[in-house]
This record gives C-alpha cells, structure tokens and sequence, in this order.
C-alpha cells in the first residue's frame, strides 16, 4: 500500500457551457478519514461528487484514488478501482427485490464479471456478502419485497447497502440522511458510522448534526470553490465560514 | 430509471427455496412440460393440428429470444428477424452442401448452424447497435433490418432472389430410420430444440449476467456505480438473443423446407414484437403464451377473416393500453388473491363485465368486417354472414345495431367499473391482511 | 453529363425538403414529448389518402388544405385518447402504442382504399412542364411541391424564432427538461404539437401523392428512411434533420441515376468473377439498385464515427 491519500482532488474545474462550478478544488482526503462537505444549495456539492465518481467528466484537473488518476474515466473503471457512492435522490434498481439490489452490487467485486455461463446461487462468496449487507442495513426481514415498494427510510437504507455491497475502500454518500424524520436520521447515523469502519468516507450532508457528530474533518464548499477545510471546532470558529455558510443559514 | 412497462405484481421474485431432497423443485416445471410436450401429437392427432404446434413450438423459441432483450433486459428491437431470416438461410444453405458433399451431419444437430449464424450477425450488428440505448437502439434496429432486407435483393444468389433457397431436409445423414419427413416426426424435432432452448434462455436469466440484464433494465445509471458497463450487458445479451433467434430461424428453415425474404421482413419482426408483448414481458413464461396464442390466432383468424392482421394490431393496442403486463401479467395480478383464497370476491364483477365486453367485441368486429364487405369485397354484393347470421350490410338496420351494441357496451362499462374496482380493491385489501401482498 | 447533375439536385432537393417535412414534425414531438411516433409517416400516408379522396369529390386544391387539417385533427385524436393514457407507462409503452397504431393504420387504409395504387392525378392547373433543361422536361407540379416545401420550411422557421410558442419549442429542443416548467398548458401544447406534426406529414403526404404512388405501403417503404434521418441528424436536433434529410435526399436521387457498376468501373482490368457467386453479384450490382440501402449504410457509418448523429447530444 502506498501511503497517498485515499482520494486526492488537483485543482478540478468544470463548467457549463458559460457557467463555472466547480471553480479550482483542491483537497486530500487520508486513509480512514470521515469527511463531510458542506456548502449552501447550488455550491457544487453534488457536481463535485458527479466528477470524482466518473458521471461527468471535469473541464480540468485531475482526481488521484489511493495515488492513481482516475478523472476521465468511465464510471463503472472508478468503481472497479474501489470507489463507490449513493445517490441524493435515491437510485435504486425499483422492479428487483432488496436481495437482488444489494446482489448486484456484490457481484463484480466476487469477480463474477459478465458471466452467463453459471447460476448466480451457485456463485462462492455471493449470496453471503449479500445477507452480511442486508443485516448490515437492517433489511433481512424485507428481503423478498421489491425496492420500489419499500418505504422512503428503507429506500435510503437500500441506496447505502447497494453502496457498499461491492466492499469499496472509498465509500461517497451524497446527502444520506436528506428527508427523515429525527429518529431515521439517527438509525442512518449509526449505519452509517457502521459501514464506514475501517474505510475512507466523504459525506454531503445538510443536517450539521449529523455532519458534526460524524466527521473527523469537514470541507466546506461556497460557490465552487473550497473555503476552509479542518475539524469540526475549527470549522465551527472559523469566521470565514460563518459568513460564507452558517450566516446565510441564519438569515434563511 | 426504466420504463419498460411491467406491472410491479408481474416481475419474478427469487425465491430462497433451497433444493429439497431427491428432485430438485426447479426440475419439476421442466419436467412437466417435457411430458406434455411429448403427449401433445397423441392427442392433437391430425396433421393441422402437428403443423400448427411446430409453427407455435418456433414461434416460442423465437419469443423467448426477443424477451432476452425486451423483457429481461429493456431493449426495444424493431429488427430482431434479422437473426431469424439469416439462422433460415444459412441451415439451408448448410444443408444442401451437406446434401452435396454427403457431410455426416444428422438433421438435429442443423439448428446450431443457425443459432452461430444467428450469434455471427448478432457480433456485428449488435457492436454497431448496442453504442446507443433507449429511442436511438429501436430505430438503429429498424435501420439495419431494412439494410438486410434490402441487401437480399442484391446479393441474389445467396438469398435466391423472389423464390428464395429450398432444401430437402430428408436427405441428411440418419442417425435413427426417423426421415424428418412427416409432420409428426417434424414436430418432436421442434418439440425438442423448443424444450432446450426455453431451459437455456431460462438458466441464463439465473446467472450474475441475467441479474445485471435486469439491472440495466431497471436502472443502467445505477449499474455503471456497481462496476458494470451498461453497454457490455446489453451487447452480450444482444448477441446470445441473436444466437437463439438463429436457432428459431433455423427450425422455421428447416420445417418449411425454404428460406426466403418473408422470414427477416418487417412484418416478422412486428410479428414477434406483438406475440411476446401480447404474453407479458414481465415474466419467463408471457412469450410462450403470446406465441402460442398468436400462432394460433394467426393460422386460425387467416381462415375466418380477409383482415386478421387488424384485429392484431387492435388486440395488440389494446393490450399496450389497458394490460401492460400482457396476458401472464393478467394471471399473476390475480395469484396473491387465489393465495389468500379470496379470488371469489372478484369473480361476480368479472361475469359482470363480460356482457358490456362481449357486446363491445360483437360491435367492433361487425364494424369491421360490414366496412370490409362493402369496400374490399364490392364483387360478392352486401350480403354477408356474420356469427352464422346472414343479413345485408348496405341496409341501415345492421349498422345501428353495431351502434347500439358500442354504445351500450360503453355505458355498461360506465356503470360497471366503479363495482370491479372497488371489489378487486376489496380483494386485495383483504389479501394485504393475509400477508399475501408485499 | 451537367444536365444529370442539375436535373438530379433538384430532385435531390426537392426529395430532402418532403423528408424533412416529415422530419420536423417527427423531430418536434420528440423533443416536446419525448415520444419517437413510430405512425409519423401513417400520417403521411393519409394524408396522401385523404388528399386523394378529397380531390376525387371537390378536386386538388380542397385537398391540399383540408386533408392536412383533417389528418392534423385525427393525430390531435390518438394523442387525447390513445397516447395520452399510455404515457404514465413510460416512454417504451408510447413507441410500442405508435407501432401498434401504424399497424393499425395500414391495415385500415387497405380496407378503405384497397392494395392497389389509387389513381392520384397532378392537377391540371400544373401540368405542365415548367422549363426544359437541355433536353429534360421539368414539370411544373414538382416545381410546385418545391415552392410548398420552402414555403413550410420558411413558416416553420419564422414561427420558432419569431413566436412565443416557437420560443418555448425552442427552449424544449435544448433543454427537455424545461417542458415541464410550462405549468398547466402542458396536455394541450402535446396535443397541439402532436396534431401539427401529424397534420406536417400529411402535407407531404398530399403533394408528394400525384408525383409519387399513393399506396397503403407508402408508410412502411418511407418511415424507416425517415427514422434514419433523425437518427443520422441527431434525434431532437431540428437542424440535424434538415442536413441530414438534404443529404439522403441528393445521397439517393444521384444514386438512381447512375448505372454505373464495379464491372463498369474495372472493367480495364478484365477481372471478371465467377458466375452465381456473391462476388459476381456485388461486381455487377449498379449504383442504382443499391440506392434503396444507402440511408441504412450511412446509418451505419455515422453509427461507427459519430453515434450521436450529426448534430445529437442527447442519448436516447
């Protein structure tokens, strides 16, 4: 193992036609760290992550994962290499059941690949990464029931089981907890403090609660452009960022 | 997110039953119909009834194929004769070299010729059709059917121009003293390559590629975030489509003696489109209903009716419109009821509405086939016979009782639904309650 | 030789602009609606039909205008009544229900009309050949369809860059999206622009009839050309179809006109393939007879260098 950072962010820029995003991120991200990124509506929190897991392509810069340059690539090579990520509205596979959503995001990683020419029961080490994620998520007893019809909790729970079905080092959650009610939020939590054991986690979230309680460092994201990055006390002090973030959020 | 149109009660569950002692439980439904399979040509004895069954047993094989795309992985091909036309031609021309160079190879085996022509084309064209997904890969499909039906009219002496190529198909090697000559011994040819076929494409649905077929049906963003390239699966499942519409082709090749241009036209194409549609796409089982329904309909509606193809395209419409999981997705919204043992509650309201439906159907079909006497068959005069009744089209007395049954099926309609409505909501609430529902 | 040429970019123009007719319709409602309408050319097909019949009872130039408004009013009618019910099932439902519905269509103009051609006449008005170029005569009637065409491209054009209703079609070829900020109008703007597309198809239907056959296969021998025009151009990009109707449209007059085949080409070489093989029939095989399949083979050249068509940016 070399000793880069989990996931390294060079001077990233994408534009719109005209408009400018994401204008110059720069960030590194350690191995094992918790990191939130948090930034009003219309910051690029949502971009930035479209760009560092291969759904848009940047205009400029580069994205390192463990030391390798992974901007530009198709999104399903990002995730071979062990980057995986949730979705702020949910994205689930809605006419398959919860077994079979968190299934396939098991199957590449236990190197099944494409193959057509063995039963997928039969397949070693599958079907038990499956039932670990789904106690995991806390959706054993919903197993059988089609992830269309779940409720909208247990839809976020599936979005993060398909998430890190796969065993990715690199775990992107894009608003997890957007929508529930206090006590869903805290189940999330705990999942989520759960499943990023032992891996590198960045997390958008509006909910300070969960961003405070959760993050080991936080970024925080203001018009495209990173304005502080530290630990939570730090960033909870920072005058810049009271200005720029929480200021607002007063006024709103 | 997909929008193939699946109800959500239609789409197979995995279920955790593991294998029981002595057979395993998934054998049982194969076994079954292998044994009805075999029983069929004892009781349907006459050669009619033979030929129909080998029309309905290669129409099934070629509609479970075109499942693998629509149903299974939510490509929409408008060209999928293609395969069928080319697996035909290259069987026949396969057997008559082997006919010429007296090549040891039985007649059984022949269907595979057409399976690797099916999966050769499919290499080629699926690379150049699969680059795009969605609208753009339906009308690419149709663009390239077009290229082949049009090409067959150039390069002649394959394609053996208006005639097309025949062959012989008792002249190969035997292995057994069975000719393939007769209808009957045809037919459990078929029979046979149907049965192997259907376990085939149904095992494939069971695989970690089947699985993701689903996936990319239901959500090819998402997929792309799970480690697989969208475009990937759907190019192998349009090649392995392409194999068994070849090996379809090639039994219709070999039963008909002939391959000709009719066997990639459009119409085939469209044929396939409305029989599997018609089935259900939702489930491994709806195109082998549409396929034997619709070959049924097709040999049996040509004898009644001039204008069978419209009632086709109408029982098709229809279908898209008020049963989008065709006629298995009928049958499988009614299982969870039958379950809870409250399918009775429904039943009264459905008698019901076969009066409005009956009278809807006796309407529509005097409208067309009235319309029909007086434009298309002007020479044999206005009088026709309709459901063993003989009246004169041009008198108005006819048309206003076509009227008078579309216009009361409507309001019987009218009057009716609100009653099946709340009976089916009852029924199913009171399936919910038994835990039949998830 | 210069005579062929000109004779044959007319007739390729001309060709393209009756594509393109249809094109815009086909173009307009899928970017509105996000509905391929696999009928697209069934409209044109009645609209030839009707214009027929119309011109049959009252003469050529009722037609014109009302078997347009007739086939617009009838598109206006699958849109409330079929298509608008079928839409909650999602996009592939839609194209299923316009391919049943062009199914439909042909089967029922063969009822009404029969198989054969019908007898469609060029209005006397117009026939008359318009000039003579060296030694070909051109007739008016197609001058005419020419000037209808222009006059259609022109209007349609005026009217997107000029009108508020051009602007928001405008605004929904770029952003499809945006259709769903119009508010409450939403079912009645796809009912119009399903019906204006409809009734687009049908004026070409009416003026290509007399000059070409009306024939219940029209629909099926145009349609898949006509898909291979938006698919080529770019599906949902309006100037895409125009340049690619314009280049399948010359692409296939010049075709038809050339009798021109390899063993001409070669023929100093001497080379001569054996008889009955596929060889000999790709060496004898003119450029005209292959004029029928080279929409499909740009197909499939645009498909290996530019998937996204000419000037495409959407994916499906």
């Amino acid at each position: 193992m070399s000793d880069a950072p989990a996931l390294e962010i060079r001077n990233l820029k994408k534009s719109f036609g005209p408009a400018e995003i994401i204008r110059g991120v720069n960030l590194a991200v350690p191995k094992g760290e918790r990191h939130a990124v948090i930034g009003p509506n219309g910051a690029g929190k949502s971009t930035l992550f479209n760009l560092i897991s291969g759904l848009l392509v940047p205009t400029s810069g580069d994205v390192l994962l463990n030391g390798e340059k992974i901007s530009g690539r198709p999104a399903y090579e990002i995730n071979r290499r062990g980057l995986s990520r949730s979705f702020q509205v949910t994205n689930i596979f809605p006419r398959m059941s919860v077994f079979e959503n968190v299934r396939c995001g098991v199957l590449w990683s236990a190197k099944q690949k494409y193959a057509f020419w063995r039963g997928v029961e039969a397949a070693p080490g599958v079907n038990e990464r499956t039932e670990k994620v789904l106690e995991e998520i806390g959706l054993v007893e919903r197993r059988n029931v089609l992830a269309g019809v779940l409720t909208y909790a247990e839809q976020r729970a599936l979005e993060i089981g398909v998430t890190i079905a796969g065993g990715a080092d690199v775990i992107l959650l894009d608003e997890p907890t957007a929508g529930m009610s206090r006590h869903e939020t805290d189940v999330a939590v705990g999942l989520i403090r759960r499943i990023s054991e032992g891996r590198t986690l960045m997390i958008v979230e509006h909910d300070m609660g969960v961003v405070f309680g959760l993050a080991d460092r936080i970024s925080v994201l203001v018009y495209g452009e990173i304005i502080a990055t530290g630990p939570p006390a730090e960033i909870r002090a920072s005058a810049k960022v009271k200005e720029a973030y929480l200021g607002e959020e007063a006024h709103a | 997110m997909s929008d193939i149109p699946l109800p959500k009660s239609s789409v197979t569950r995995v279920s955790q039953r593991g294998a029981e002692k002595g057979l395993p439980w998934w054998l049982l439904p194969w076994l079954a119909s292998a044994v009805v399979l075999l029983a069929l040509p004892f009781i349907f004895r006459s050669d009619t009834y033979l030929t129909v069954m080998s029309l309905m047993g290669i129409a099934i094989v070629f509609a479970l194929s075109y499942n693998m795309m629509l149903g299974q992985t939510g490509m929409l091909s408008f060209g999928h004769a293609v395969y069928y036309g080319l697996g035909a031609y290259f069987v026949v021309h396969t057997m008559n070299w082997a006919i010429a160079t007296r090549a040891p190879i039985p007649l059984p085996l022949m269907p595979l010729v057409g399976g690797f022509a099916g999966l050769a084309f499919a290499i080629i064209f699926g690379w150049l059709s699969t680059k795009r997904s969605g609208t753009t890969f339906s009308m690419i499909s149709l663009g390239l059917a077009e290229l082949v039906g049009s090409s067959s009219l150039i390069l002649r002496t394959f394609f053996g121009g208006e005639e097309g190529v025949t062959t012989n198909r008792t002249k190969l090697l035997r292995l057994t003293d069975w000719t393939f000559g007769s209808q009957f011994q045809m037919y459990y040819l078929i029979a046979g390559w149907c049965l192997i076929s259907a376990i085939a494409m149904y095992a494939l649905t069971r695989t970690p590629f089947g699985r993701m077929c689903n996936a990319v049906r239901e959500n090819p963003e998402r997929a792309q975030f799970v480690g697989y390239n969208p475009q990937v699966v759907r190019y192998i499942a349009f090649c392995l489509s392409g194999f068994f519409a070849g090996v379809a082709g090639a039994l219709a090749g070999i039963n008909f003696e002939l391959a000709n241009a009719n066997l990639f036209g459009a119409s085939q194409s469209g044929t396939v489109l409305l029989a599997t549609f018609i089935g259900g796409i939702g489930t491994f089982v709806g195109p082998v209903l549409g396929a034997v329904l619709v070959s049924y309909l097709q040999v049996m509606l040509s004898d009644i009716t001039e204008v069978w193809q419209l009632y086709f395209g109408l029982m098709f419409i229809a279908v898209v419109m008020f049963a989008p999981g065709g006629l298995a997705g009928l049958v499988l919204m009614h299982v969870p009821l039958l379950r809870a043992g409250v399918l009775g509650r429904v039943v009264p309201s459905y008698l019901l509405a076969l009066i409005p439906t009956a009278m809807l159907l006796v309407g529509v079909v005097m409208l067309i086939e009235m319309t029909v006497q007086l434009a298309v068959k002007q020479s044999e005069g206005p009088v026709m016979k309709l459901f063993g009744v003989a009246f004169n089209a041009n008198l108005p007395g006819p048309w206003l009782v076509m009227l008078m049954l579309l216009a009361g099926a409507f309001v019987l309609f009218r009057l009716i639904s609100p009653r099946m409505g709340t009976a089916w909501d009852n029924a199913r609430s009171a399936a919910a309650e038994r835990g039949m529902v998830v | 030789m210069l005579e062929l040429v000109l004779i044959s970019t007319l007739n390729g123009v001309l060709y393209g602009l009756l594509l393109f007719l249809m094109a815009s319709g086909l173009t307009l409602i899928f970017s509105m609606m996000g509905v391929l309408n696999f009928a697209h050319a069934s409209f044109y097909m009645l609209g030839a039909f009707v214009g027929y019949q119309i011109s049959k009872w009252a003469g050529f130039w009722p037609g014109l205008i009302l078997a347009p408004l007739i086939v617009g009013a009838a598109g206006m009618l699958v849109e409330r009544f079929g298509l608008r019910n079928v839409h909650k099932n999602g996009h592939v439902a839609e194209l299923l229900f316009t391919f049943g519905l062009a199914f439909v269509m042909e089967e029922l103009v063969q009822i009404v009309w029969g198989k054969a051609p019908v007898d469609y006449r060029v209005p006397a008005l117009l026939d008359f050949p318009a000039f003579t170029l060296f030694t070909t005569n051109y007739p008016a009637y197609k001058l005419f369809m020419l000037a209808i065409s222009l006059a259609i491209f022109v209007g349609l054009f005026a009217m997107l860059t000029r009108t508020r209703i051009g602007l928001i079609v405008q605004a929904a070829l770029t952003h499809p999206n945006m259709v769903a900020h119009l508010g409450h109008n939403v079912p009645l703007i796809f009912m119009s622009v399903f019906g204006v597309g409809a009734g687009l198809a049908a004026i070409a239907g009416v003026i290509a009839g007399p000059a070409l056959v009306t024939q219940s296969t029209m629909a099926a021998l145009l349609g898949p050309i006509l898909f291979v025009v938006v698919v080529v151009g770019g599906l949902g990009s309006l100037s895409g179809a125009l340049v690619a109707s314009l280049l399948i449209g010359l692409l296939q007059t010049f075709a038809i006109s050339s009798n021109a085949s390899m063993a001409d080409l070669f023929a100093f070489s001497g080379f001569s393939p054996q008889p009955n093989t596929i060889m000999n029939d790709l060496w004898r095989v003119s450029v005209a007879q292959i004029a029928p399949i080279l929409p499909y083979l740009l197909l499939v050249l645009m498909l290996m260098f530019r998937p996204t068509g000419l000037m495409g940016n959407r994916e499906s």
